[in-house]
């Protein structure tokens, strides 16, 4: 049975499990920003804590995924149930990218350009939203970019402590040394990985500052 | 007395942390309505001064007033918002067209966007701009335009002193010399008390009131153009001999 045959005869099944999929990689994504955006805006106030959560968040890249997944099967509600183990994870590693292009993006904005703000009498904050932010944005939105893509990727390691996924495919397939199902995993979840790349790839384009386009 | 002097420098340094003294000792009267100007080469302290006018720098000792109030005793942006800053083309905003550049300062003090917008047209024809030019980018400007638009964003709330930190500097000479009498024009017409850095002698001598000549952080001496010229001092008889000498070489050939 070729690949083609098998996703139609599981229709259903694959589409569920790639809804499953972009459920764990769409929510760690969106925690990931809700945390990582405004931990980065702080760095760019507070610089002496630039090194330890950079740094944190480094190691974090360092653990390996199936490590992660297991070290939190006994946390508490946390490792109740699977997708929450998979959700944190995911989080986790899509934090650095998150953090450092939001301290990157700020600080590279030029800074002739931010002392005329003060200069002309802006707040810290009217600083941060009028000028900072929209300079920085699309360094920022490729930083979701790249959090995204590996979360397609890694989600589906998460397979292995039952959160579901296309890594059930993969995982199947490895244990019944069968191409064909290991493929069925694997294919769409690099699609999916390629979608999210153009559509991310796109919008930081359009945020792109009107000077540069 | 006091109300004549819009800024006020008293025994003012300037250090920076790791202790490197940028000004040393600096007392300066700056009266209404003058164009001072901030002479000197680079390192020698000119715009360490103009940063400590709109506090964008603190006084490591000293005093400095701002309309006869203690720079310890303004709020940051209330005071930053009373005086305008024009800096090279640069500092416009990037990702803002030309009348939300000029306007954002009206914007944030809460102006009605109608009164901004009014605002935006005069500005513009002030400083010799086609107000069609509003709703572009400042990319899409010329070096000169662009400088107009910073001297525009400056005087939208109508500030009573500008500081201009060598806003020409990065100009062709034909366009620089377009601008400098322009300035001359607009502040005719202004009055503005304005404190402008260069390193250009000639551009000192022509535009300003009275000019400052600093040196390694400190100030050498405040003459008229005219004193400046005349002097006897040997530095600033080195200067003047550094600007005349490529002159007279034009003139010998």
């Amino acid at each position: 049975m070729n690949l083609w045959q098998f996703v139609q005869q599981n229709r259903l099944e694959v589409l569920q499990l790639t809804l499953e999929h972009l459920w764990l990689v769409g929510l760690s994504t969106l925690f990931a920003v809700v945390i990582g955006i405004p931990l980065g805006i702080l760095l760019t106030r507070r610089p002496v804590l630039e090194k330890p959560v950079l740094g944190a968040a480094n190691v974090m890249q360092t653990i390996p995924s199936l490590a992660l997944f297991g070290f939190l099967l006994p946390a508490p509600w946390i490792g109740q149930r699977a997708d929450r183990i998979a959700i944190l994870a995911l989080t986790l590693y899509a934090l650095l990218p998150l953090i450092r292009n939001t301290y990157v993006g700020i600080t590279g904005v030029d800074r002739a350009i931010v002392e005329a703000g003060r200069g002309m009498g802006l707040t810290d904050r009217q600083l941060l939203f009028q000028v900072e932010l929209p300079l920085a944005m699309s360094v920022i939105i490729a930083g979701v970019r790249v959090a995204t893509v590996i979360s397609v990727g890694l989600a589906t390691i998460a397979a292995a402590v039952g959160a579901g996924g296309l890594g059930e495919y993969i995982f199947r397939g490895l244990a019944m040394v069968n191409n064909t199902v290991i493929l069925a995993g694997a294919v769409p979840a690099a699609l999916l990985a390629i979608l999210a790349d153009v559509a991310l790839g796109l919008l930081e384009k359009r945020l792109q500052p009107a000077h540069a386009r | 007395m006091a109300a004549e002097l819009a800024i006020e420098f008293r025994n003012v340094s300037y250090l920076l942390d790791h202790g490197r003294e940028l000004l040393h000792d600096l007392n300066l009267e700056i009266h209404r309505g003058e164009t001072l100007v901030l002479l000197g080469r680079s390192g020698s302290g000119k715009t360490t001064t103009l940063k400590l006018i709109n506090e964008l720098l603190t006084p490591s000792s000293g005093d400095l007033r701002v309309n006869g109030r203690s720079i310890r005793d303004w709020d940051p942006i209330e005071l930053r918002r009373g005086i305008g800053y024009v800096i090279q083309e640069i500092g416009l905003f990037p990702h803002y067209t030309v009348e939300k550049n000029i306007g954002l300062v009206p914007k944030v003090m809460g102006w009605p966007g109608p009164r901004i917008r009014e605002r935006v047209r005069e500005l513009l024809t002030l400083v010799g701009l086609d107000p069609q030019i509003a709703s572009r980018y400042p990319a899409q400007l010329s070096g000169g335009q662009r400088q107009r638009v910073g001297v525009a964003r400056a005087l939208a709330a109508d500030p009573p002193i500008l500081l201009m930190d060598e806003p020409f500097g990065a100009l062709d000479a034909i366009t620089r010399s377009e601008l400098q009498q322009e300035f001359l024009k607009l502040q005719a017409q202004l009055h503005k008390t304005v404190v402008f850095v260069t390193h250009d002698l000639r551009e000192a001598l022509l535009l300003g009131t009275r000019i400052a000549l600093l040196e390694n952080g400190r100030l050498v001496a405040v003459l008229t153009p005219e004193e400046f010229a005349h002097s006897t001092d040997p530095l600033i008889a080195a200067y003047m001999a550094a600007f005349r000498t490529p002159l007279d070489n034009t003139e010998a050939r």
